[in-house]
This record gives C-alpha cells, sequence and structure tokens, in this order.
C-alpha cells in the first residue's frame, strides 16, 4: 500500500496533473455548479414560468408558482452546502484512514449520528436545532471511534476491507436499532422517519444558518490539515520522519470530518455514498495531492447532491425522491465496483 | 499420546451423537412450550383443555375465535417462517464458511421483500403469485452477488461487501416504491423493513408449507455433503462431493426456503443471521446445525412476537424484536471475526 501509494504520487506529479489543467477543471467544475443551481430553482414537480421565477428571486410570493420557487432556493442552497460538506468529509476520511471505502455512510458515522438524534428526540425529547446538531455530532464521534478501533482489531492492524464491514455492519445494526426506537411512538415516527430517508425537501434558510458555524469551523479544518493529509498518504513512518506528528494529525483531520457530517446528518438525515464516489472521480480528474482534493471535492459534492435533489424531483413526479434513496440508487453500484476492483486478502 | 482405536472412534461418535440427539430433542420441547404458550396466553388466559378442544376441531365459546382465529394462525406462520430463515439462513453460513455471509446481511431478503413489495404494490397481485416472484428474485439476486464477487474464486469478505452494497440499493428500492404507493399505512409498510406476522391468516400458511417441505427436504438430504464444504473447497472435492453442484443446489434450496418465507411475513430481521451462530454455541461440534438452527429459528420468531406483542410497553412487530437482539450480536460478531479470524 505505501510503495503503491508512493509510486502512484510520484506518477501523477511527473506525468503533469499540470495546474492549468487543474484550473481548468475548477472552472468547468465551479460553472457547472452555478448551471445545476439554476436549474434546481428553475426544475420541480411543478412547472413554473421564467417570469414567474425571477419575481420569485425578487420576494414576491404571490402566484402558486412564485411561492413554489422561494421554497426552492433555501432547498438548494441546502444541498449545496451538505453535499459540499459530505464530499469533503468524504475525502477526508479516506485520507485519514488510507482507505478506498471510507465514507461517512459505509463506516457507520451518518448511521451513529441518526441514532443518537433518535434516541435524543424519543427519550429525552429535544427539540431545538441546535440540540439536534451537538446530539448528531456526539453520536457521529462515537460511532467513528466505535468503528475505527473495531476495525482495527486483530492481525495486520485496520485493512481497507476490515474497516469498511466493520463500518457496515455496525450501520446495519444501528438502523435497525433506529427502527426500534421510532416504531413504537406514533407521535415522532411520521417526522423522524422523513428525515431518517435522508433529503433536504423540508429546507428553510434558519435551519442552514444554524448548521452553518459548524460547517464553516469544519471547512476550515479540512483545509488546513490538507498539507499534513498528503505527509500521511506516504505511510505512517515516512510521514514521522518528515517531522509530522501523525496521531495529531489524524485525530485532527478526523475530529473535521465528524463535524462536517454529524452537522449535516442533523438536518438533512443520513445521506450515504456521496463520500464515497466524490473523491474518486475527483482522484482521477486531478490526481492526489490534497491541497486540490479537497475544495475539489467539495465542489463536486455540491454538484452530486444537487444532480441527485434535482433527479428525484423529476423521477417520481408528481411525488418526490428523497435524495438519500437517490445517492444509494447511484452510488451502491459504485461502491460495489470499488469493492471488486480492491486486491482482497481474506480476513 | 493415544493412538485412536475403532472403538473409540465409534465410542467417541456415539457419544456425539447422542449429545446432538438431546439438543434437538430440548429445542423440541422448548419449542413446543413457547406454542402452547403462545396459544393459551395473550390479552386473555385460555385453558389448556381449551385450546386442545380448539385444535381438535369443536366449537368453543370465546376460545374458539381468539384461538383458532388469532393465535393459531399467527403461531403457524411464525413457526413456519422461523423454520425456514433459520434453516436457509445457516446453509448459507455453512457454504460460505462465515456467519456473517446470511442472507439478510448479503441482500438476499432484501431482495425477495423488494420483489414482492414491487409485485404487491405496483402489479396489484396477491397470494402465491407474490411468492413465486420473490424466489425468482431471491436467486436473481444470490447470482448477481455471487457473480459480482467472484474474481479467482469468491473471498469471503468481498461477497459481504458486494452483499451489502447490493442490499444498500434494494433498500432505497423499496423505499422508493413505499414513497409512491398512495395511501400506505405505516404498519404495512413496516413488514416489508423489518417483518411481522400481524394480521396472519391460515391460508397462507400454504406455500410457506410447501416451500419448506421441497426446499428443506432438499437441504437435509444433502446436508452431508454440505458438512463437507466446510472442510474446504478442496478436501470437499477429495472426500468424493461434488463442489459445484452442491453448492448450487443448496443456494437454490436456501433462497427458495427464505424468499417465500419473506413473501409471506417480510424480511424477518437477523433471524437468518442469529439462528446459526446459536446453534454452533449450544451444538458445539457434535454434527451437523442443520436442524438445530432451524428449531431456534422458530422459537427466536416465536418468541420475538410473543414479546412484541404482550412483554413491551408497546407493540411492536416480531422484526424489530429480533433486530435489536440482532444488533449487538452482529457488533460483537464483527469483533470476534477480527480479532480471531474464526469461523461459525
Amino acid at each position: 500500500m505505501t510503495a503503491e501509494s508512493i509510486a502512484s504520487a510520484g506518477r501523477t506529479s511527473f506525468s503533469g496533473k499540470s495546474n492549468r489543467i487543474r484550473t481548468l477543471w475548477l472552472a468547468l467544475l465551479i460553472v457547472a455548479l452555478a448551471a445545476l443551481c439554476a436549474l434546481s430553482i428553475g426544475v420541480g414537480t411543478r412547472e413554473v414560468a421564467w417570469t414567474d421565477i425571477l419575481a420569485a428571486l425578487g420576494g414576491q410570493v404571490d402566484s402558486i408558482g412564485q411561492a413554489a420557487v422561494s421554497v426552492r432556493v433555501p432547498r438548494t442552497l441546502l444541498a449545496l452546502v451538505a453535499g459540499a460538506a459530505l464530499g469533503l468529509a468524504g475525502a477526508l476520511m479516506q485520507g485519514v484512514t488510507r482507505n478506498p471505502l471510507a465514507d461517512p455512510g459505509i463506516l457507520g458515522v451518518n448511521m451513529g449520528a441518526s441514532l443518537a438524534v433518535v434516541v435524543a428526540v424519543a427519550w429525552f425529547g429535544i427539540a431545538s436545532s441546535h440540540a439536534y446538531i451537538w446530539t448528531a455530532i456526539l453520536g457521529a464521534g462515537c460511532s467513528a471511534v466505535f468503528v475505527y478501533i473495531i476495525g482495527s482489531l486483530g492481525r495486520g492492524g485496520t485493512t481497507p476491507l476490515k474497516l469498511a464491514l466493520a463500518g457496515a455492519a455496525t450501520s446495519v445494526a444501528f438502523s435497525s436499532l433506529v427502527i426500534a426506537v421510532v416504531l413504537p411512538r406514533n407521535d415522532i415516527a411520521g417526522g423522524i422517519r422523513a428525515w431518517q430517508i435522508g433529503g433536504v425537501g423540508g429546507a428553510t434558510f434558519e435551519r442552514i444558518s444554524h448548521v452553518l458555524p459548524f460547517l464553516a469551523v469544519g471547512f476550515a479544518i479540512s483545509l488546513l490539515s490538507a498539507r499534513k493529509l498528503n505527509s500521511l498518504a506516504l505511510g505512517d513512518e515516512l510521514a514521522a520522519g518528515l517531522g509530522e506528528r501523525v496521531a495529531v494529525a489524524r485525530a485532527v483531520a478526523a475530529f473535521g470530518a465528524i463535524l462536517l457530517c454529524g452537522a449535516t446528518t442533523a438536518i438533512c438525515g443520513p445521506i450515504g455514498f456521496v463520500g464515497l464516489i466524490v473523491p474518486h472521480l475527483c482522484r482521477l480528474l486531478i490526481g492526489v495531492d490534497h491541497r486540490w482534493l479537497l475544495p475539489f471535492s467539495a465542489l463536486s459534492g455540491a454538484c452530486l447532491l444537487l444532480i441527485a435533489d434535482i433527479v428525484g424531483r423529476i423521477m417520481a413526479r408528481p411525488a418526490e425522491l428523497d435524495v438519500g434513496i437517490v445517492t444509494a440508487l447511484i452510488g451502491a453500484p459504485f461502491f460495489i465496483w470499488i469493492v471488486r476492483r480492491q486486491r482482497v486478502r481474506e480476513l | 499420546m493415544l493412538i485412536p482405536t475403532i472403538d473409540s472412534i465409534a465410542d467417541n461418535r456415539r457419544r456425539r451423537a447422542r449429545r446432538r440427539n438431546l439438543v434437538i430433542a430440548f429445542l423440541l420441547a422448548l419449542l413446543a412450550a413457547t406454542i402452547a404458550l403462545t396459544l393459551s396466553l395473550g390479552q386473555s388466559f385460555t385453558p389448556p383443555h381449551d385450546v386442545i378442544r380448539v385444535l381438535l376441531g369443536q366449537d368453543v365459546p370465546g376460545a374458539s375465535f381468539t384461538v383458532g382465529q388469532l393465535r393459531l394462525p399467527r403461531a403457524v406462520l411464525a413457526v413456519l417462517a422461523g423454520l425456514s430463515f433459520g434453516l436457509g439462513g445457516v446453509a448459507f453460513q455453512i457454504m460460505l464458511r462465515n456467519p456473517l455471509a446470511s442472507p439478510d446481511i448479503i441482500g438476499i431478503s432484501s431482495g425477495a421483500s423488494a420483489a414482492a413489495v414491487f409485485a404487491i404494490v405496483v402489479l396489484s397481485l396477491n397470494g402465491p403469485i407474490v411468492s413465486v416472484f420473490a424466489v425468482i428474485a431471491g436467486l436473481g439476486i444470490a447470482l448477481l452477488v455471487y457473480g459480482l464477487s467472484f474474481r479467482n474464486g469468491v473471498a469471503g469478505t468481498r461477497l459481504i461487501l458486494v452483499g451489502i452494497g447490493v442490499s444498500a440499493m434494494l433498500e432505497s428500492f423499496i423505499a422508493y416504491i413505499l414513497v409512491r404507493a398512495p395511501a400506505w399505512n405505516l404498519q404495512e409498510a413496516m413488514r416489508w423493513l423489518t417483518g411481522s406476522v400481524n394480521g396472519a391468516q391460515l391460508h397462507q400458511a400454504l406455500p410457506l408449507l410447501l416451500a419448506l417441505t421441497v426446499f428443506g427436504g432438499l437441504l437435509l438430504i444433502r446436508a452431508r455433503d454440505l458438512e463437507a464444504l466446510r472442510l474446504g473447497d478442496d478436501t470437499a472435492s477429495a472426500l468424493g462431493v461434488r463442489v459445484a453442484r452442491t453448492r448450487i443446489m443448496v443456494m437454490i434450496a436456501a433462497v427458495g426456503m427464505i424468499a417465500s418465507a419473506t413473501a409471506v411475513t417480510g424480511p424477518i430481521a437477523f433471524v437468518a443471521f442469529l439462528s446459526g451462530p446459536i446453534a454452533a454455541r449450544i451444538v458445539g461440534n457434535n454434527g451437523s446445525l442443520l436442524i438445530p438452527s432451524a428449531l431456534i429459528g422458530a422459537v427466536l420468531v416465536l418468541a420475538g412476537d410473543y414479546c412484541g406483542q404482550f412483554l413491551l410497553s408497546h407493540r411492536y412487530p416480531v422484526g424489530v424484536v429480533t433486530g435489536a437482539l440482532g444488533a449487538p450480536y452482529l457488533i460483537f460478531l464483527i469483533i470476534r471475526v477480527n480479532r480471531t479470524g474464526g469461523s461459525l
């Protein structure tokens, strides 16, 4: 693994993923993101005329069409922010664990956040957005540590497959606990179930504003740890030899990832597979340098979640399909593809 | 070190067979006791002689309805589904030599469930044809998972991860259909997510019984070959087992049972996964796990349903109870597998 990653790092820097190509991709990505935002505001379950869209953006809510558009705006913003956070969290986790299968969904972190929120709502009656967010971050952190410990037990330390298996099994286990907690509580079941699938449907500017500070801290931490992740990619010994405090670097980056996916899960519910797909695609485009990879993952994550949300709105007309379902439908085949590509050692 | 003589080997074998028969007898007694409990004690108590008179077909005022119409179909369905899940699950675990490779983790139950939901909601079918749909889909998913994880042989871990990916997809498919289904009530939806025997009727048991007889019989006939597979493919074929053919037979039989049970009760969470390891714990190294595991499955579903109905503060479907039981065990098993690399 170490030798391979050094070799591939060397290859990419020599074969010239030059900064010009990267800048070009960056520009393209930003244009695509802008187009998707426009599309997300323009397209939906109801057809709305252009004049109405423009009027609604100006603040009018006189007709049904304009009202629909004024709901789509915060929704688009939430998809943008949540997608960026999840993409970034995925890239961070893959960097920290040096595991191509790492993703907040697969490693059980989202489900841990979700279980914590469900338990807190059902048994401790929390209601405010802030309580939601703190609980989710706490749950995400606990389950991340838990899965990492399970995955690193036994001979050979943390291999990618062991970690993924531990995460996936923990995720399955947690989700059945979530059902056990939610089902008998008819009073909260409806709201929790809608939240549990993972969607950006009920977004409001107020809820987004609650979660923004957490995400901002997460973004800052992750961008600061890009250089350290580059050293970690060389292997622990080499990184230590370069003067990196490996454990600290890892803990800081992991904390950033947990902050990002915990806060996202608190308002959107558990959305899987975004953090898995995005960093892989970005690596194909721009190579393995985390200083580029992290911002790219954030941008592409936002694009992916916007696409998933738009597709969900179009596919299930007149109803809507939550983004969590769409990302799982797109992401699971991708996950299988990566599992197949891995050269697997038996456990 | 003592060289084993023929006598001591035979003696040893007899002892092991006796131990296993003892376990089976104990499990049968436990199952009978649980059935007796669920038939006689519910919201109200029905005296045992009344229960027996109802079972013999006599008309007992009051008891005829509660026992004959409510409790009996429920118990019959729970036992049949439990037997199917327990037997099918352990067959997979033995065949793939990994306790995590149970049908409810590698996506076969979700496949059957997705097909059943599709047949019922979208195609508006009901009755035995739904079971046929579920069986075909279950087989298809089993082949898909097996095929996708095949690469110079099937590595257990890869198969499990591929299965988890496939089941994630199937579960979102189920969620998609349930979102589109008009006026779908939560309890009914929950059946397809966790499994339940609510609203059981006696005629539903027929396809289940049929599948259990045919596929279960097939599996029990092949039990010896299946046991040989535990020793590894090479050893098994050296012992004269046709490995590929046995695999296919076992897979068809196990999927057939699991899928027909799923089509009636929904994928009752983790029963297929739990029965085998529990049976292994009780039986030890004393012979085939198939029958003990099936009995444990039946006890699990029956007792889980009873707990869900009467012992907890709310009424839960059985899948929630077994799911909450199975979740910690799954985590425990992962820890053990990681530490020792052990098997069932």
